[in-house]
């Protein structure tokens, strides 16, 4: 019996009255690669801005690790390890890759540790060894902001990963990539998802399948089905509402 | 807005003039100059500006080195911290007034007169008694002590900019709403100094100040001591300000200027970071203050309040946000600028200072030093 690492009870919010979330129950086991699908304005972003702090829930808990996650701070959230990627991508355009990964290094996150912060041999290790698994060894000293798009979403991952965090929020991390750098993409969250859990939200059935142990259906704001790819595939509501047309 | 480049300054001739070439030829001339900017700057102001002017001219040198702290302070805070403060006048005239105090109780206690008011207490400065304030107020006391003036001098703007800093960046108040909080701020500094009149001096300032610790601040030997400590300062500002960017710190701080939402999710608290810097300006400020005074002898509302704290970004736009050399020569052209037009041509001047703002920030928005970069075709990467 694997143990629950996300563990999220009646958790809802709203907009000017319109439920974005609605009473919404939602678990993320050890080592589980969890995908949400589901139509436009189902809930799932926001699920995932609530769960790293980004959108404070109106109701419910979001407990992780016994941690409350849901009366913290988006940094201390941050800290206790999550870690989230935005749908677009989100790098600082003004550093270089080298740079956007030494500060994505978990430690000494204070101004005064950062003020004498040294880039030891396992600073650089580790972002060499990062970079190089998100395909961007050959571009350490060039800004971000030169990067293409699919690159930038490959060093969001390496930042990511450079937190090391348990639990990795990943919204639509192969949306505007080319066909070869989705498939490297794929291999990718394979490959990092060893050892941790994450929840991806993806629109790309092909790729879900490709990646997911679980997964979960949303729909206006309430969970429409869960199981695995075989099961949901087949439940008739998720045909209706989601897969249909 | 988002695409601002490092800056590199460069102030030697030779290697604006080299045509760029390969890119580790070109990366390697930049390295150069980035070595060099602060020597080059450090033979201006300790070496030719010295040898060449009188006591008069090098006095009013000294006065625009203390202003150029501010823009200093502004590079890290405006440029790399994303925070535009047109308050710094506050903390330049914090740091001024209370060094100002401790000279003022001081020539009070030389001045014969003084005791003949107040004979069983400390004696009380001039302006107090002309505006029927018989008894030092208990703030002003500890101020005879030169040490505990010093002090006040460096830790209060900082510990008033990051208090308040915290405060409002915690609440997320940010980019032009907390620019117009540091502008009623310095609005309310010079209402405060100037209502007050028995406990600050009012319009007039803190004057006739000659001694600084027993040191008469007023002899030519002293113009040519104060000068060098002003230029020495400046220099040990600009290298922990270098420091501060070239280490983690700098580079956490460019994140936060450009993606503050995103460094939250990085594990850092952005508010932190803002309040700090903040208060490192703050801090750079009121050392300039506090050596303003030690240089012309008084403290005035008239360099704390909206008007100075303007003209202070002015200084940090045209020399370049992203450098920290760049910020002392915009000083010192502004400055320079401004004693010459003024008295040639005394109603134009504000008008002049105006349209160099509006040049600077539609042609060159990164300044001299930004202009300098673009000339020799620094842009790295395509």
């Amino acid at each position: 019996m694997p143990t629950t690492i996300l563990e999220i009870n009646d958790l809802s919010v709203s907009f000017d009255g319109f439920k974005a979330v609605d009473g919404l129950n939602f678990y993320v086991d050890q080592n589980e690669l969890h995908v949400v699908i589901g139509p436009n304005g189902a809930g799932k972003t926001t699920l995932l801005d609530m769960i790293c702090g980004k959108t404070k829930p109106s109701a419910g808990t979001i407990e992780f690790k016994g941690l409350h996650l849901e009366k913290m701070l988006e940094y201390q959230i941050t800290r206790s390890g999550v870690g989230r990627k935005f749908q677009n991508p989100m790098v600082y355009e003004d550093l270089t890759v080298s740079e956007n990964l030494e500060i994505s290094y978990p430690k000494k996150r204070d101004p005064w540790g950062c003020l004498f912060f040294r880039k030891d041999d396992a600073v650089r290790n580790e972002i060499a060894r990062i970079a190089d698994l998100v395909f961007l060894k050959d571009q350490m000293q060039r800004k971000s902001a030169h990067l293409s798009h699919g690159q930038k979403q490959w060093l969001e991952i390496g930042m990511l990963l450079m937190q090391d965090p348990e639990l990795l929020l990943l919204d639509e991390p192969v949306a505007g990539m080319s066909p070869r750098e989705r498939e490297l993409t794929g291999e990718l969250l394979r490959t990092i998802a060893r050892g941790r859990s994450m929840v991806v939200i993806e629109h790309d059935m092909e790729f879900v399948r490709s990646i997911a142990h679980k997964v979960t259906v949303l729909h206006q704001g309430k969970t429409l089905a869960e199981g695995n790819m075989e099961k949901v595939q087949n439940d008739p509501r998720v045909i209706e509402v989601y897969l249909g047309h | 807005m988002d695409d601002v480049v490092h800056s590199v300054t460069c102030h030697s001739p030779a290697e604006m003039l080299r045509p760029p070439s390969s890119s580790s030829r070109m990366r390697a001339a930049v390295a150069f100059c980035d070595r060099v900017a602060v020597p080059v700057l450090a033979l201006l102001i300790l070496v030719a500006i010295p040898v060449l002017t009188d006591s008069f001219r090098l006095a009013m040198f000294g006065k625009y080195l203390s202003f150029a702290f501010c823009a200093v302070g502004l590079v890290l805070a405006w440029g790399y911290g994303g925070i535009l403060s047109l308050g710094q006048g506050i903390f330049f005239g914090l740091g001024s007034y209370l060094i100002a105090m401790t000279m003022k109780l001081e020539a009070t206690s030389a001045d014969p007169a003084a005791a003949v008011f107040n004979s069983d207490g400390p004696p009380v400065p001039d302006f107090m008694t002309w505006n029927s304030v018989d008894v030092l107020p208990w703030w002003w006391m500890p101020f005879e002590h030169l040490w505990f003036a010093v002090v006040a001098a460096i830790v209060l703007p900082a510990g008033i900019a990051f208090a308040l800093g915290y405060a409002n960046f915690r609440k997320r108040v940010s980019g032009v709403y907390f620019s117009i909080v540091t502008l009623c701020l310095a609005s309310m500094a010079s209402i405060v100094i100037i209502g007050q009149q028995g406990y600050t001096g009012g319009i007039n300032g803190i004057t006739n100040l000659s001694t600084f610790g027993g040191y008469d601040i007023r002899t030519d030997q002293a113009v040519y001591v104060i000068y060098f400590a002003t230029a020495l300062f400046l220099l040990s500002s600009i290298l922990v300000g270098r420091f501060i960017l070239r280490s983690r710190l700098g580079k956490v701080l460019i994140a936060v200027r450009d993606r503050e939402d995103r460094i939250r999710f990085s594990g850092y608290d952005p508010a932190m970071f803002k309040a700090v810097i903040f208060a490192v300006a703050a801090l750079f400020s009121a050392v300039g203050g506090a050596l303003f005074t030690l240089q012309v002898g008084f403290a005035s509302p008239s360099v704390s309040g909206i008007v100075p704290s303007i003209e202070m970004v002015i200084y940090a736009a045209v020399g370049g946000r992203l450098s920290l050399v760049g910020a002392v020569y915009g000083t010192l052209i502004i400055c320079l600028a401004k004693s010459l037009l003024s008295e040639q041509f005394p109603s134009l001047w504000m008008y002049f200072m105006g349209a160099v703002f509006i040049l600077t920030t539609m042609v060159f928005p990164k300044g001299l030093s930004g202009a300098l970069d673009r000339f020799r075709g620094t842009q790295e990467d395509q």
